[in-house]
């Protein structure tokens, strides 16, 4: 299907990324470029063949549920671009 | 002595052990080297003073006998590794000034081994990119001239080729997740294994698509990396997918015997309007291992031409939920805000500011093919592709064939700028070789074999089976000393 910009403007929403109005339809355009190449795919008969949710057939590894981490606070917010007692700041959330 | 940064990793070892050499004397060759060579744009972030204290510690281990292979050898890191207290910004504007707390899996291993950081290296931004040409740094060079254009290394871990070429460093780490190692190396004449999924730790490696991304070595030869190689690989705790598999000594499998191997070429690599050097690059290399006593054997992989398009949904839709913790809370880079904006605009302005061009198209491609609606036409659709890829391999290693030749580009590299107004796709064609093993997860490595009519090098690639990177190895060392690959590029910068 084809990506119009209005489309685009929602993807971009969804995302987080603000582009603005004017860029659009060179955005929309270059999705469909993207997409028009990855149409391919439903060349393939894919019937009956699982997605693959692993490359390597392991079982992940369990470990003992126990606290083995912590006290890290300064360390965790050393590289915040605002952090203010102790905790993350970010613009207010809630009216 | 004098231009000690042009040995290899191997010779190094041997002259450190004889005391023939210091360590502080092989980094302050390369570190003179490195300021000589700023015009490459390889490193971004240089740490002459650290390195000289590590070199000071190796030479100490060194003194007292029963160092490790790689102890005194000076790397170049890229900058996709976390290095404790040094800026590690995967090449983007989102991550200006992060300085991590730790130190990834990877680089400290190599640490622990002795081995001395020269400083991090230019890629493309989160290794999004095949020429290191969407670098917030601004682009690579590579090092490699045969008029007055300057010529792309390659991408992403370009900063990385162009070092090692350059002999800025005697080897550097590199990621791949579709061809970030083995194109770059292909392009500068040097060598670059992506190991099996699992082989090394992804931990504190800013992640791009988690079940894509590997880390390997790229060298000036094959036994410098399967040294290395062995050095950065084995379980990890902190990476739930890391392999629980014994690492065996890589360097002692390096026999060049390789009689009775069989080796398969696949059909399907041989792509409409092929460019007639690369063809007969592949012949030559085929006529190689014949001569040493392998069996070629003609192959098919019949879903080959589907790779590229299914990684195009896979990579960017693994992006696109990795990158979303950019949001300019908790490091990195935030937007100055307007009176009123919310957190909403802080996250949409911090994000469009911050990342460059084609990290924003990825995720936005990754976010569309999630989207509810898309899932399964898109994203299910492209992991059962990958699974049909797989088995395409799998069905030839199970008849008995040892390694895939295959070209490692289409190309020879190209000009930086001369991509820039292809539409996106073009760029993407330079992995085509590469990306089937990303998405099978199998171990590659590319081999300088030749150079081109313009005097460009130009690099064939070994696909081995899981968990056998000894074995691809020694294959890789006998394709190695039978193309007998010794050019260098004449020093312009």
């Amino acid at each position: 299907m084809s990506i119009d910009t209005a489309i685009a403007a929602k993807v971009a929403k969804l995302a987080r990324i603000r582009v603005e109005e004017d860029a659009l339809p060179a955005l929309a355009e270059e999705f469909n470029t993207i997409l028009g190449f990855i149409e391919q795919l439903n060349e393939v008969d894919v019937e009956g063949v699982e997605p693959m949710t692993s490359v390597t057939p392991q079982r992940l590894k369990r470990r003992a549920d126990v606290v083995n981490d912590g006290d890290q606070q300064d360390k965790v917010l050393k590289n915040a671009p605002d952090a203010r007692e102790g905790f993350f700041a970010v613009p207010k959330v809630v009216e | 002595m004098s231009d000690l940064n042009k040995l290899t990793i191997a010779d190094a070892r041997d002259m450190l052990r004889a005391k023939k050499v210091s360590a502080k004397e092989l980094t302050a060759d390369c570190l003179t080297a490195i300021d000589a060579a700023d015009a490459l744009g390889a490193y971004v972030h240089k740490t002459p003073e650290l390195a000289m204290d590590q070199a000071a510690a190796a030479d100490a281990r060194l003194a007292a006998g029963d160092a490790p292979d790689m102890c005194g050898i000076p790397l170049g890191i890229k900058d996709l590794f976390c290095t404790k207290g040094v800026e590690s910004q995967s090449a983007s504007r989102i991550l200006q000034g992060f300085k991590p707390e730790y130190e990834s899996t990877v680089s400290q291993k190599l640490l622990d081994a002795g081995t001395i950081m020269l400083g991090k290296l230019n890629m493309d931004e989160f290794a999004m990119g095949s020429s290191t040409e969407t670098s917030a740094y601004g682009n690579a060079v590579n090092p490699w001239k045969i008029d007055d254009r300057d010529l792309t290394p390659g991408g992403s871990s370009g900063g990385s080729a162009s070092a090692v070429a350059a002999d800025l460093c005697l080897a550097a780490t590199g990621t791949d997740t579709g061809g970030s190692i083995r194109q770059p190396a292909a392009f500068t004449g040097i060598v670059g294994i992506k190991p099996t999924y699992g082989r090394c730790s992804r931990w504190g490696i800013i992640a791009f698509a988690s079940s894509l991304d590997q880390a390997g070595p790229m060298t000036k030869t094959v036994r410098d990396a399967a040294i290395m190689l062995e050095a950065m690989s084995g379980h990890d705790a902190k990476d739930s997918t890391s392999a629980d598999i014994a690492v065996p000594n890589f360097e002692a499998m390096l026999t060049g015997d390789i009689r009775g191997k069989k080796i398969g070429i696949p059909k399907e690599y041989r792509m409409d309007g092929m460019p007639a050097e690369i063809e007969k690059l592949w012949g030559e290399g085929t006529a190689m291992l014949r001569d040493a006593g392998a069996e070629i054997v003609d192959i098919s992989l019949p879903h080959t031409k589907y790779a590229l398009p299914a990684y195009y949904v896979i990579a960017p839709a693994e992006a696109s939920s990795n990158l979303a913790r950019y949001d300019g809370v908790r490091f990195g880079h935030r937007a100055t805000l307007a009176a009123g904006d919310g957190i909403t605009e802080m996250y949409e302005k911090t994000r469009a500011e911050g990342f460059g061009h084609e990290v924003q198209r990825r995720i936005m491609v990754g976010t569309y093919v999630l989207s509810a609606g898309f899932y399964d036409a898109y994203y299910n659709r492209a992991r059962r592709v990958r699974a049909l890829i797989k088995k395409d391999f799998d069905d030839v290693f199970a008849a008995g064939i040892d390694a895939i030749l295959t070209p490692a580009t289409p190309s020879a590299a190209f000009g930086l700028g001369e991509m820039t107004d292809a539409d996106p796709v073009a760029m993407y064609l330079n992995d085509v070789f590469t990306v089937t093993v990303n998405l099978a997860g199998l171990p590659g490595i590319s081999v300088p074999t030749g150079l081109n009519s313009d005097g460009l090098p130009l690099g064939l690639q070994l696909i081995g089976r899981p968990w056998e990177e000894g074995d691809l190895l020694n294959t890789a060392y006998a394709l190695e000393q039978a193309a007998g690959f010794v050019a260098k590029p004449n020093r312009w910068w």
